[in-house]
């Protein structure tokens, strides 16, 4: 079926509200099945109140085509789910169904995903009790019965120096036959403080969506603005924004093979890699005074200045920290004994893979080609005929490797954005947002794909603001890695999606 | 293994030479702000109203600022204004809510122990860390005390797995209302006499969620502090020196 009810955009550009047509419930949902057959995905779909009814917003990407598509409809108190038709979307319709108790029916997974209070006046969707904040991690778990099987509970509070989140094991001796991850413990309720903003306190709260992704996060925010406000900001202060984003890719990605490596007791590569993580992260210091980018992406620009005297100390602490890199890393990837513990484990099928909808480096491992920096490059970026950087196996090895890969692919685009960078153009101040508009802006954090949605109301300001961070696809795959393995393998497996649990709590 | 030794030689050796040497921090790095001038009554109102989250407060011309509230931004309107400038400082850590409070007297620094705490954990100190709405930037920074750079164990402290095994709590995050509970199980589970160290903006005063509707505003309302570390997030070497004075090795 063609699908005229589709409007198709890119990164860059808003629609005014009045010119998305809303479609019946049967339109949208044949031409969202229709995108989705046609190679597209789900990036963002969220609600917003209108009247009476919700409105229904979907955001589908084409990663060939370069291409976003709007599709909108209305919905009442309940409706028949999509999830059965379209897995990738059970996250979202259960998100849907705890902020405006709204209920998907038919919706084969429907519980909670954060434990607060629904957005609206309206009664408890689960039956819990009014007036009162719904306790986290309290919902049905799935089980499985028999004399032989057995349960394992681990969190809210793990036994490192990480985020809370609740992991059920259902296991067979030592295989594990289902996990289930509930996560809302980090919840801030980080989208609803933005309604009627951007406030004075607004940019603060998107630098933690997901702290280790401040640069993501916060160029995913000033590019939506800036998109809303019809401002284009300087070349250099693109440029200065992508070598950022390059910075912490390398920070996290070399943290992670690190953790990799101890998680399989090979400790020279961890060690090592604790190290230049640190020194990568520096780097980001040098340029804005904090490790992990506070300040230093801002609408309308970057605050900080990057003379010629800091390019070539960049310039010169990179070319140090490569070999060094490529050293530890080399090292790890060349033991018969690592590979042997990577290989094979945790695999996720790229079936499997693209009907859970996943991004980043877990979708890269299994062969989707999903890379926002050469699918949808933002802002004046021409994007990057290098990328994306891919694996097919799907397994723990494969989503190392792609890190491996990327950290000498980010060294390069590094090296070429010091050398070009543009002329100094200055920052510019950001005008007025356009009111009862949508914008949608997409950026490649170190994780995966960002995906940050506006809406803004009739003067200008945010009335619904939706963050995907690429954590929000990625736990599902989590949980399908461990099917059939062992449990001691979790968290071999955790470390090789890394996920984050703020930037899916919000 | 010869090449992992010979790779070991190419990476030399790592470990900081602190407490000995002063860290070097990158020249941009936003450390104890400094008063550098007077403002106009007026200037200092609008410089208190302008900081997003009450960190500012004015005293006749000056302007204090609230270390337990400040993100050590770099939007600052206090800088923009010329009253304070952010010093190279990283030694910020303090024993009192009060003490966070940066006039022009001198910053009482964290003081050490009282004599029964420091014999029981003056050589020894395990932490519990909970995160309770922490960004994972001071998880991330905490963690990297373990790295051979900073090696946290030298000093005889070490991040555990069990309450059960701890002196203390390390808390970051502002305290959401879904960790709560956790947080104060995780507390009672640790056996008595036991620390609380509040670590970042966030776990002091609420940082960028200040007042807001699903988070507390941070540890001090639910539980005594004993050492509090800011930063948004603080640098390892602050959390490292605030660690090191409670216990009197500084």
């Amino acid at each position: 079926m063609n699908c005229p009810a589709l409007i198709t955009f890119r990164p860059g550009t808003w629609i005014a509200l009045a010119d998305s047509p809303s479609l019946t419930l049967a339109h949208f949902r044949a031409s969202l099945l229709a995108e989705i057959g046609n190679g597209a995905r789900v990036a963002s779909f969220f609600g917003q109140p209108g009247g009476e009814a919700l409105d229904l917003f979907a955001i589908l990407a084409n990663d060939v085509r370069g291409e976003l598509g709007l599709l909108r409809t209305s919905i009442g108190k309940s409706y028949p789910a999509l999830t059965p038709d379209c897995p990738q979307l059970h996250l979202f319709e259960r998100e849907l169904a705890e902020q405006f108790g709204v209920r998907p029916e038919g919706h084969p997974w429907l519980k909670p995903v954060r434990f607060h209070n629904h957005w609206v006046d309206t009664a408890d969707l689960w039956g819990r009790a009014a007036g009162e904040h719904p306790l986290a991690g309290e919902m049905n778990f799935y089980r499985v019965e028999g004399e032989e099987a057995h349960e394992v509970a681990v969190g809210p509070v793990h036994a490192g120096v990480i985020e809370p989140g609740h992991f059920r094991f259902q296991c067979h001796g030592e295989e594990v036959m289902h996990l289930e991850i509930s996560l809302g413990f980090q919840h801030r309720g980080i989208e609803q403080l933005l309604v009627g903003g951007p406030h004075p306190a607004t940019i603060y709260q998107l630098e933690t969506v997901a702290g280790d992704t401040t640069v993501g996060h916060t160029t995913a925010y000033c590019r939506l603005l800036e998109c809303l406000a019809g401002t284009t900001v300087s070349a250099r202060a693109e440029a200065i924004r992508e070598i950022a984003l390059e910075l912490e890719r390398l920070a996290n990605h070399v943290g992670d093979i690190g953790a990799l490596a101890g998680d399989v007791g090979f400790l020279p590569t961890a060690s090592f890699c604790g190290r230049l993580r640190g020194d990568y992260l520096n780097l980001t210091a040098e340029l804005c005074g904090s490790r992990f980018g506070r300040g230093l992406v801002r609408p309308g620009g970057v605050p900080c200045a990057l003379d010629k005297t800091l390019v070539a100390t960049l310039r010169q602490r990179l070319e140090t920290l490569e070999p060094q890199t490529r050293g530890a890393l080399e090292l790890c990837f060349d033991r018969p004994s690592v590979l042997a513990r990577f290989e094979g484990v945790g695999r996720v099928a790229a079936a499997d893979a693209e009907a859970l909808g996943l991004v980043g480096v877990a979708a890269r491992a299994c062969g989707l080609s999903r890379d926002a920096r050469a699918n949808f490059p933002g802002g004046r970026s021409k994007g990057h005929f290098e990328l994306p950087l891919l694996e097919t196996e799907g397994d723990v090895f494969a989503r190392g490797n792609v890190r491996r890969r990327e950290v000498y692919a980010a060294h390069k685009l590094l090296n070429r954005a010091l050398r070009q960078l543009p002329e100094d153009h200055g920052n510019v101040p950001l005008g007025n947002l356009a009111p009862a508009a949508l914008a949608v802006s997409i950026c490649e954090g170190w994780r995966g794909e960002i995906v940050h949605t506006a809406i803004t109301d009739g003067k200008g300001r945010i009335a619904r603001y939706k963050i995907v961070d690429p954590s929000f696809h990625n736990w599902s795959g989590l949980a399908m890695s461990l099917r059939g393995e062992q449990i001691s393998d979790f968290p071999l497996c955790n470390k090789s999606f890394n996920l984050s649990y703020c930037g899916f709590d919000l | 293994m010869l090449s992992i030794i010979r790779e070991r030689f190419r990476q030399g050796h790592r470990t900081g030479k602190f407490p000995k040497e002063a860290p070097q921090l990158p020249a941009r790095f936003r450390g104890l702000p400094e008063p550098v001038g007077d403002l106009s009554l007026s200037a200092c109102s609008r410089a208190v109203a302008n900081c997003p989250f009450g960190a500012l407060r004015s005293s006749a011309n000056r302007l204090h600022v609230d270390l337990g509230r400040c993100l050590f931004c770099a939007d600052c309107p206090a800088v923009a204004a010329g009253a304070i400038m952010f010093s190279n400082d990283y030694r910020l850590a303090a024993r009192c809510r009060d003490d966070l409070l940066r006039g022009e007297e001198e910053y009482r620094l964290a003081k050490q122990l009282d004599k029964q705490m420091l014999k029981l954990f003056g050589r020894s100190l395990k932490l519990r860390q909970v995160s309770a709405g922490g960004c994972n930037a001071c998880e991330a920074d905490l963690n990297v005390l373990g790295t051979l750079v900073f090696d946290l164990a030298r000093f005889g402290i070490q991040f555990v797995a069990s309450p059960r095994h701890a002196d203390g709590i390390m808390v970051t995050g502002p305290v959401t209302e879904n960790m709560k509970s956790a947080v104060l199980d995780t507390y009672a589970a640790i056996p008595a006499p036991k620390l609380v160290i509040a670590s970042g903006a966030c776990a002091i005063g609420g940082g960028p969620f200040c007042n807001c509707p699903e988070t507390h505003n941070g540890i001090g309302d639910l539980l005594p502090v004993d050492l509090y570390i800011p930063g948004c997030p603080p640098h390892p070497y602050t959390a490292l020196d605030g660690l090191l004075r409670l216990l009197g090795k500084l």
